[in-house]
């Protein structure tokens, strides 16, 4: 059995989940300042995602970093760089998909912290920063490691748009999920049963992962 | 260490509108919830920002909307002290209060001061406690804690006590007041709570729609509160609206009788504090019918409707010991409203 796509999958997921943390959190932080209007708006934008077809994001992903499209034709020039049909275009795919997971636990999480808080802390004299890290933060952690290892899980099983922007070659773009897939469609079941068990198996660890750390919340 | 405030801020409902001076002395602002009491301490403390005005705490301009100073939060040097205390959750009391500590001290010098505190606070047997494993009292003496060390020029205490239970609240209050004289420098306390205001304050601000209606030392405001809001919040619950009948006389319309009162100019109503009403002889007396009596643990409140009056005429409450009643007690009595027990009031 070659274990590339477990690999790949495995890379795939875990760079666009170091990538979502970061903007996920960012977003949230700041979108959660916002006044009610503009959030409402941005709320609907950001999370389209979460909600449109996989198949429809790939599309539109296409249309923009595609050879003949503007970013994609840019890319293809000045860099030499192909966007599109690669491994690294998966981790573009994925981090759309992503994105929304992560940037709504993080809100959640920001929202229900009590401002009151930061306000004592700058009353003491407690710099911003020192607030953010040792006050906010420490506040917030539970539900942005929640968000974190949701769409860590989201990401592993990340098809849709993947397979539209990424294809499926063997030892280059293949995941688990396009695996299973091409699997399936060559008829060699025995061998498609053994990657869904994989599959099983990571997805177990990472959803009793999210019920430890909610239990950790809650106390 | 005086404190000078006069602040303008647009909000929701009305428009704040603050103008005193408190120098070493604790300062009530005695307001119903949502008079913008809480939000004078924001403004001050630098968590909000008032639309126009000036702030100065000991020569130190901490606002000042024509000079364009409006100095952050952490330079202000204002203890605040919030309604439920605002502990850090997930630190322990110990490094609560040393994060009181950060912005004056380092080192050995910090933990210094954040041992003395926990001494004296009666808090180092808690220290390793976090905020959800000590009782309300403990987390008001740590929060407490935590503002003393950070070496405020100013304390301001929004509800202190509303957070208490009853009993420990006086425990509490007791322990406030003693925190409060070693302090020794300008303390605003923000409270609906007359009795809490009475025992506390050196001077009492009447806060209603965001004004301060009446600024006076203490004994002043109870005894002559000057406004409606300024009455109900010292605790007097007889109230009625007011006619001029002559240089002598007033009428009383919803107690429905005529008094005996030479009414100052601009009054637009009476009051008349449960314990002050006696019985008897004498100029605004009454044959009054009882329509309701109310015990309490200590005392009645006995409901009377003057005769003269008309049947829809809200009833006067009179407060009196439980011996007195007993007396008294009759369905219909001769009641007293002496002139200097009547409040004259605007608004």
């Amino acid at each position: 059995m070659d274990l590339y796509p477990l690999w790949n999958s495995l890379r795939i997921a875990g760079i666009s989940t170091a990538i979502i943390i970061f903007v996920g959190i960012l977003s949230a932080y700041y979108i959660a300042k916002l006044p009610s209007a503009v959030k409402g708006v941005l709320d609907v934008v950001l999370t389209l995602p979460l909600v449109l077809p996989p198949t429809v994001v790939g599309f539109l992903l296409l249309r923009v970093l595609g050879p003949r499209r503007p970013v994609g034709a840019f890319f293809l020039e000045n860099f030499g760089i192909r966007l599109t049909m690669t491994w690294v275009s998966a981790i573009f795919a994925t981090s759309v998909v992503i994105f929304p997971l992560m940037y709504r636990t993080c809100r959640g999480a920001f929202e229900g912290f009590d401002e009151t808080l930061a306000d004592a802390g700058r009353t003491l004299g407690l710099s911003n920063t020192y607030i953010f890290w040792h006050i906010r933060m420490p506040f917030c952690r539970p539900g942005i490691l929640a968000g974190t290892v949701l769409a860590f899980a989201r990401a592993l099983g990340e098809y849709g748009a993947t397979s539209m922007i990424a294809g499926y070659t063997p030892g280059r773009t293949a995941t688990i999920s396009t695996t299973v897939y091409q699997l399936w469609r060559t008829n060699d079941d025995a061998l498609a049963f053994r990657w869904v068990m994989v599959n099983m198996a990571i997805s177990f660890v990472v959803l009793l992962a999210v019920n430890l750390l909610e239990k950790r919340k809650r106390k | 260490m005086a404190l000078s405030v006069n602040i303008e801020k647009r909000l929701d409902r009305f428009t704040l509108q603050m103008d005193f001076e408190a120098e070493n002395e604790t300062l009530a602002l005695l307001g119903a919830s949502g008079c913008g009491k809480s939000m004078t301490l924001r403004c001050i403390a630098g968590i909000e920002r008032p639309d126009r005005g000036r702030i100065i705490l000991d020569g130190v301009t901490l606002f000042d909307s024509e000079r364009r100073i409006c100095l952050p939060p952490q330079e202000r040097r204002v203890g605040f002290m919030f309604q439920h205390y605002a502990l850090f959750p997930q630190m322990t009391v110990e490094q609560n209060i040393a994060c009181g500590a950060r912005r004056a001290m380092k080192g050995e010098a910090r933990m210094q001061a954040v041992r003395e505190v926990l001494e004296t606070m009666g808090l180092t047997a808690l220290r390793n406690r976090l905020p959800d494993q000590i009782s309300g009292g403990e987390q008001q003496r740590t929060a407490l804690a935590r503002i003393l060390v950070s070496r405020p020029n100013i304390l301001m205490l929004d509800e202190p006590f509303s957070a208490l239970d009853s009993h420990l609240r006086f425990r509490m209050e007791e322990e406030m007041r003693h925190v409060i004289r070693r302090f020794g420098k300008t303390v605003l306390l923000v409270s609906h709570d007359r009795d809490e205001v009475f025992r506390m304050a050196d001077r009492v601000a009447v806060l209603s729609g965001g004004k301060a209606e009446r600024i006076g030392t203490r004994d002043e405001v109870f005894a002559d509160p000057g406004t409606r809001a300024g009455c109900i919040l010292t605790g007097c619950k007889n109230l009625s609206s007011v006619r001029r009948i002559d240089d002598r006389h007033a009428e009383a319309t919803e107690w429905g009788i005529s008094l005996t009162l030479p009414l100052r100019p601009g009054t637009d109503a009476l009051g008349i504090r449960m314990h002050a009403i006696r019985p008897g002889e004498g100029e605004n007396t009454f044959r009054c019918r009882v329509t309701e009596v109310v015990e309490n643990p200590f005392s009645y409140t006995v409901m009377i409707r003057p005769l003269c009056a008309p049947p829809d005429a809200v009833p006067i409450g009179w407060e009196m010991e439980k011996s007195v009643w007993r007396e008294l007690q009759a369905e219909e009595i001769t009641v007293h409203l002496p002139v200097d027990g009547i409040l004259q009031l605007k608004g």
